[in-house]
């Protein structure tokens, strides 16, 4: 190291030097800018003023106030009441508007179709799936395949009071009996019928099996799937023609949904949610892809 | 390393400077007119530019030069830049940084003399501070005496107008941001947004810091472009420079010197030179970081040398290479000679060539822009037929000042019909129509079905097209997917 003796002053600047050198090159010592100095002093006042003002030391469980009481939390809570209110006239707009006139009004529609995506989020992707497409035993929303209808009146009514709800008389309720656990039908009977589900849906060639079947069929499915197996709404009887299957369509699993029967059960939201989410949720899951009954609008955006 | 000369006697400084007052000379000559000018015009572009009008139609602002960042967009006469067009803006940028390049290696410093706003703003308050004050000696001199009413009043005066300059120059700036004329009003009447006042407070403050009180300070100790330019300044770039084998050896007095038949330079060592220069150096030390090149000194000699009668340009704009010549009595370069070499003109050809480029894809660019993304939750949905759909959402850049008619198609995808969200299968068509309000982005949900196929994958097109007179059309890419 060098010392004091050794730092000399370079005779172009008269800056003295740092006192070490690499190779011949050295540092001169330039002084500073008095209102550098200054600049800093008062950066260090900001710094107490901050801390006084506004939380700052780190403490076991929280950190200190500051004077003026701000902080993040309570700040954010500011801005969602600010955005509550924001969208108050909204909302009373969509309570006072009945669901199948949604569609009249295209910016409320698509408000209530937003804030009916978020709902699903929160309450039905747990049985739906985040794109509601559903899985087995639980429906796809996205298809045009209604168990209960597909406009937006029965889609609300559906989710006000859901499908099988114990103890509540307005729910969506059908039992398909059990044929082959109650001893109503035998196994080989069973495997015909199965046979002319297939058949009608056209998934296998009509044959012996599917024949017999169908003679089972009209005695002790039409009266809820209807004669040709097109299903019936009003008990939530399925279409047995299309293409969709809830539980599946192999020869095995509708064996078995004829056996055991089934007894899907979706909670009633009327109660836990409110008119206006629920109305929100009906536009949302309406707005799909297969929702029925809607006026076409071509809409255009912004 | 200690040698002979080491003045280690000298007691070792501070670790801070005191800023040294500078109180420059009025002066007048070619170059001061030069900067009269070019102030004159920096300051009426940048104050004027805001107020003119340039008409777009109903749809789009009429201010000429207009920031909207609210709105994202940028306005510039005839041409309205988007965000994913920011390269426009970035090209700019660079061109702005090669020109910084190509003047300095062709003029030297002529950015920090003349048109940096730090040197025009300074220019400006030194001007303001000279009418009140007086000019240098009588500056130095209020400077030292005590505090008495004229002193107050000429002191108030000073700050005074410093303030209002600096409110004029933070005020101007807002304008860029929003309609001209109603912030103009609005910021009158007290009915402008917290930012505007917010805005003008901060460039007010920081016009008054940097012009009226620090000035060259932030040359001298703040900018970093001094820095980059001594290191871009080589023997053929232009500097103000001494001419130190005429002058030396300097002295006061010729008359005694010549009875004395001493050999004396054409420096009389008037000092006028420091006395005028902005930033307070003394040129006669050599080039430096403090010499912004604003020629104000050579004013000042031309004028001395012009009185004692000995010919001008003792001090003047020279290369190292002239300064040589000149030393060795051999003539200086032709001046165009000096600056059209290989250095200006890479410069010149890089900073041309992103103009052009510029210009080019300006003129080449569409104002219709079409992109679709397939929605992936779920991919597909079977259909109770047995057809299959996708969804998608088709966005739609209308990048005109009007409402448009477009008529959105699919190409490739055998049997595919499609129809806007809200609408029903029954209406699926090949073709959709929508429209898309002005100079926006209309974004469509559009759900495509086709017939049960085996292929998993199908590429597929979709169009754009413009069904105005104007027409335009645009196509991307997609894919549909199957079970």
């Amino acid at each position: 190291m060098a010392d004091d003796k050794q730092k000399r002053i370079d005779q172009p600047t008269g800056t003295e030097t740092m006192g070490h050198e690499w190779d011949g090159i050295e540092e001169l010592n330039t002084p500073l800018p008095r209102w550098w100095l200054w600049a800093f002093y008062a950066t260090i006042a900001w710094g107490v003023v901050y801390m006084v003002l506004f939380p700052a030391w780190p403490l076991i469980d929280r950190a200190t106030g500051g004077t003026l009481g701000w902080s993040s939390r309570a700040q954010l809570e500011q801005e969602l009441a600010a955005e509550q209110a924001k969208k108050a006239p909204l909302l009373k707009a969509l309570a006072a508007t009945p669901v199948e006139q949604l569609p009249a009004n295209p910016a409320l529609m698509q408000a209530a179709v937003e804030g009916g995506r978020a709902a699903f989020r929160v309450n039905c992707v747990a049985c739906h799936g985040s794109g509601a497409a559903g899985s087995k035993g639980y429906p796809n929303l996205n298809d045009d395949d209604w168990l209960w209808g597909g406009d937006l009146k029965a889609i609300e009514y559906t989710i006000t009071h859901g499908t099988r709800q114990p103890d509540h008389d307005a729910t969506r309720f059908s039992q398909m009996p059990a044929f082959g656990r109650d001893g109503m039908l035998k196994a080989e009977e069973i495997g015909d019928l199965a046979a002319h589900v297939r058949t009608i849906s056209g998934q296998q060639k009509p044959g012996a099996a599917s024949q017999r079947g169908g003679a089972l069929f009209a005695q002790n499915c039409a009266s809820c799937h209807g004669a040709g197996g097109e299903g019936n709404r009003a008990v939530g009887a399925p279409n047995l023609k299309d293409a969709i299957w809830l539980y599946g369509g192999d020869s095995e699993t509708i064996q078995a949904t004829i056996a055991n029967s089934r007894y899907g059960v979706m909670p009633k939201w009327g109660g836990r949610l409110d008119p206006v989410t629920i109305k929100m949720l009906a536009a949302y899951v309406h707005s799909l892809g297969g929702g029925e009954g809607a006026a076409p609008v071509q809409t255009a955006s912004r | 390393m200690a040698s002979p000369s080491d003045l280690t006697s000298v007691k070792p400084k501070s670790l801070y400077a005191r800023r040294e007052p500078v109180y420059p000379k009025a002066v007048d000559g070619r170059f001061r007119r030069l900067k009269w000018l070019i102030m004159a015009v920096t300051l009426t572009i940048y104050y004027v530019t805001p107020w003119l009008r340039w008409d777009r139609g109903a749809y789009a602002p009429d201010q000429a030069v207009l920031i909207d960042l609210a709105g994202r967009r940028f306005y510039m006469f005839g041409i309205e830049i988007w965000p994913h067009e920011f390269y426009y803006v970035a090209g700019l940028l660079i061109m702005a940084g090669i020109g910084l390049f190509l003047v300095t290696s062709a003029v030297g410093r002529a950015w920090c003399g003349y048109a940096c706003p730090q040197t025009v703003w300074t220019d400006l308050f030194q001007h303001v501070e000279r009418w009140i004050e007086g000019d240098r000696n009588a500056q130095m001199k209020l400077a030292k005496a005590p505090w008495t009413a004229s002193k107050l009043a000429k002191r108030v005066a000073k700050y005074a107008s410093f303030l209002a300059i600096s409110a004029a120059t933070g005020g101007a700036w807002i304008f860029y941001f929003a309609d001209a004329p109603t912030l103009a009003r609005d910021f009158l009447a007290g009915d402008a947004a917290i930012v505007a006042y917010g805005t003008v407070a901060v460039l007010t403050a920081t016009t008054f810091t940097l012009g009226g009180l620090l000035r060259e300070q932030v040359c001298i100790y703040m900018c970093p472009w001094p820095r980059i330019q001594t290191a871009m300044l080589d023997e053929k770039s232009l500097i103000v420079t001494y001419k130190d084998w005429r002058g030396e050896p300097r002295a006061r007095g010729t008359k005694k010197a010549t009875l004395a038949d001493l050999k004396l330079g054409d420096c009389i060592d008037c000092n006028q030179c420091v006395a005028v220069c902005p930033t307070g150096i003394d040129i006669r030390n050599g080039p430096q970081v403090g010499c912004i090149t604003c020629a104000l000194c050579i004013d000042a000699c031309d004028k001395v040398m012009a009185q004692v009668g000995r010919p001008r340009g003792l001090i003047d704009y020279a290369t190292f290479e002239d300064c040589e010549a000149e030393k060795a009595g051999e003539p200086r370069r032709p001046l165009l000679k000096t600056i059209l070499r290989p250095r200006t003109l890479i410069y010149f050809t890089a900073w041309a060539a992103i103009g052009f480029a510029m210009l080019f894809a300006l003129g080449e660019r569409t104002r219709v822009d079409i992109s679709a993304q397939q929605q992936r939750n779920p991919v597909y949905v079977r259909l109770s037929d047995g057809q299959v759909r996708n969804a998608f959402t088709v966005k739609i850049r209308n990048m005109q000042a009007r409402p448009r008619a477009f008529e959105i198609g699919l190409e490739d995808l055998a049997g595919g019909r499609m129809w806007l969200e809200g609408g029903s299968r029954e209406t699926a068509a090949k073709h959709v129509a929508v429209r898309v309000a002005p100079d926006a982005l209309g974004k469509f949900r559009i759900f495509v079905i086709v017939p049960p196929g085996e292929e998993q994958r199908d590429e597929f097109v979709f169009t754009a097209r413009a069904l105005d007179p104007e027409g335009g059309s645009d196509s991307t890419k997609a894919v549909f997917e199957r079970p």
